[in-house]
């Protein structure tokens, strides 16, 4: 294998295959089958460890809906939730070819006939509210973005606008978004008038409390990494009389880049908590609202719901980890640094 | 006045500490022609870095100045190159790129796309840098970047070249190499160069005048040592002439006897 497929493989996190392959090529096997054991076994021996505890464990807890489930009903629970989906979609495709079929019976009756679309208005399914929680966090995340690289790389460059701006950041940082969302969802409600189906009041209340709340780590490392550029770089922009925008450009976005990064790293992975909170309190659709309708629902299977909605919560923050330090990996010009 | 190319006058400058203002530098004088090969030599803190901070605008000076050309010297720009001690090459563009970067900014609207590449390339190539044009400076080794900063220098075609401890952090041999390569550029360019250095014998081959500073506080000019030499120098046969040796021992009597750092007491 060449080792160019092999940096692609290892960017996009597949790194575990490449030990694989290696061995079924027969590329040094006890090299690779150690390998395999760090990268593979170990983990999955960690994994199969908590599912056995887990399984245990649950079994000896009893809850006013019953026993707390254990991994497999939480696995059934979760080809259920596969099902419904299924279910649903059928429904809507059914109910569109039942909508076409009735226009065109009434246009073959009357070619002048007034035809009525009407959209489906389903309940939205587990995997909807997960669509729609990643476009509210990404959303949100992008407009924090925006506004903190650009802040933190003036904060950065200018101590006085620093020492200004510093006592707000280190005030509105640790808030908690459920002090945000009522707030935001009162500004809202009295600014936006829009019956834009496309841009809902929840999807905008939930986007900006998610922002109020990654705006801030963004801000900070910015600062900091652009704070810390050295010195002797500064002398050469000097030097060469390079204006604030080339500067920005060539000098100081390449050697603070690492803290940015870090930075929206730590934000996203911010703004993916905070959103869950913020659709649980306020009925935004999303997988909060998810979780917190499976809480008041209070059947038999909505513990096991509810645990699905944790994993796939865990696995989805994860996910945009890696697809963040996926991003670095591709942006960063020392190819050297180990990222993790 | 047809001689006056670069002047420091009564050069002075205090820096704001705690205890109040600390004189660095008292009253330098230093007239330099043009195409003049000049180093200054002294003890670590003595200030020689500040005269060249100075000159190349990034220090100003409380009291006194510097005119080069006729013109007041009051802040950084391109016609006073520096070469840093730790080359400043920018990490995330080529060798090829940091020069261009240099090239476009100091010529913008001036040269078009391919007299750029060619300015560049030719620079490069007079630092004996064009096999590796496209090569990170994590790449190359630490002779290489130096080399690369001073292309991207003398690409900004200054009328005085600043280099602030040029080969300091090179191991010997390579060190001798880049003086050769630094004789040979400044015989064909003549460019004005201000070099600091602490290799005494760097200091005698390559310069036309030796400025040997004072410790400080308050440093300024000691002496000032004409060093008569024909160029070009060759290293090796200067190795045992008599005159070469001799400005080497006048050089070392001023940093070890009359300048000796003292010893701190407690």
């Amino acid at each position: 294998m060449t080792s160019t497929t092999m940096g692609r493989l290892e960017q996009f996190g597949l790194g575990w295959s490449i030990p694989v392959i290696k061995l079924l090529t027969w590329d040094q096997p006890f090299k690779q089958l150690n390998v395999l054991f760090k990268s593979l076994v170990i983990p999955l021996v960690g994994i199969l460890a908590f599912l056995s505890f887990w399984h245990i464990g649950a079994a000896q807890i009893q809850t006013s809906l019953g026993t707390l489930p254990g991994p497999a009903q939480v696995w059934g629970q979760f080809t259920t939730l596969v099902q419904e989906h299924k279910d649903e979609r059928a429904k809507e495709t059914a109910f569109y070819q039942r909508q076409e079929k009735r226009n065109e019976k009434k246009l073959a009756k009357n070619p002048d006939a007034k035809i009525k679309f009407r959209p489906y208005t389903g309940s939205p399914t587990f995997f909807d509210q997960i669509i729609t929680s990643l476009i509210t966090v990404m959303t949100g995340f992008l407009l924090a973005s925006i506004i903190a690289i650009p802040l933190g790389i003036v904060c950065g460059m200018s101590a006085k606008l620093y020492s200004a701006l510093n006592p707000l950041i280190q005030v509105f940082k640790p808030v908690s978004p459920l002090a945000w969302l009522p707030l935001v969802t009162i500004v809202v409600s009295a600014i936006v008038v829009t019956s834009d189906p496309t841009m809902p009041k929840a999807f905008i209340i939930s986007a900006i409390t998610v922002t109020l709340c990654c705006l801030w780590p963004t801000v900070i490392n910015t600062t900091i990494g652009v704070s810390q550029i050295d010195s002797d770089l500064n002398n050469v922009s000097k030097v060469l009389r390079l204006n604030w925008f080339t500067k920005v450009r060539k000098i100081v976005l390449p050697s603070a880049m690492p803290m940015i990064f870090g930075g929206l790293r730590l934000s996203l992975g911010i703004g993916w908590m905070v959103l869950i909170a913020a659709e649980m309190l306020a009925q935004n659709p999303g997988l909060g609202k998810f979780v917190w309708d499976e809480f008041q629902n209070g059947s038999s299977n909505s513990l096991g719901r509810i645990m699905v909605a944790v994993i796939v919560i865990g696995l989805i923050g994860f996910l945009l980890d890696k697809m963040m330090l996926t991003l670095q990996k591709k942006v960063s010009w020392d190819k050297n640094a180990e990222l993790r | 006045m047809h001689n006056e190319h670069l002047i420091l006058t009564e050069v002075t400058i205090d820096f704001p500490t705690d205890k109040g203002p600390f004189r660095a530098l008292d009253k330098v004088n230093l007239n330099i022609k043009k195409g003049e090969f000049v180093s200054l030599i002294g003890h670590s803190g003595c200030g020689k870095s500040t005269v060249l901070n100075i000159v190349a605008g990034l220090h100003q000076a409380t009291e006194g100045g510097v005119i080069l050309d006729g013109k007041e010297v009051n802040e950084p720009g391109p016609e006073r190159a520096v070469v840093f001690q730790n080359h400043s090459l920018l990490p995330w563009l080529t060798s090829y790129q940091n020069v261009e970067l240099a090239v476009k900014q100091i010529f913008k609207g001036d040269k078009s796309k391919a007299e750029v590449k060619d300015w560049v390339e030719h620079n490069l190539e007079l630092v004996h840098m064009s096999h590796a044009l496209h090569k990170l400076p994590s790449e190359i080794s630490g002779g290489m970047k130096q080399r690369v900063g001073i292309a991207r220098a003398l690409a900004m075609q200054p009328k005085v070249l600043l280099m602030d401890e040029p080969f300091g952090a090179l191991d010997a041999l390579t060190r001798a190499h880049l003086q050769d390569s630094l004789m040979e550029i400044q015989e064909n360019l003549g460019n004005t160069v201000i070099m600091i250095t602490h290799d005494v014998d760097e200091a005698v081959l390559l310069s036309d005048r030796i400025v040997m500073m004072t410790n400080g506080p308050a440093a300024t000019i000691g002496e000032i040592l004409e060093i008569n030499l024909d160029k070009p120098r060759n290293r090796i046969e200067l190795a045992d002439d008599p005159q070469y040796n001799h400005y080497r021992s006048e050089v070392l009597r001023f940093l070890y006897e009359r300048h000796a750092l003292p010893e701190k007491a407690a």
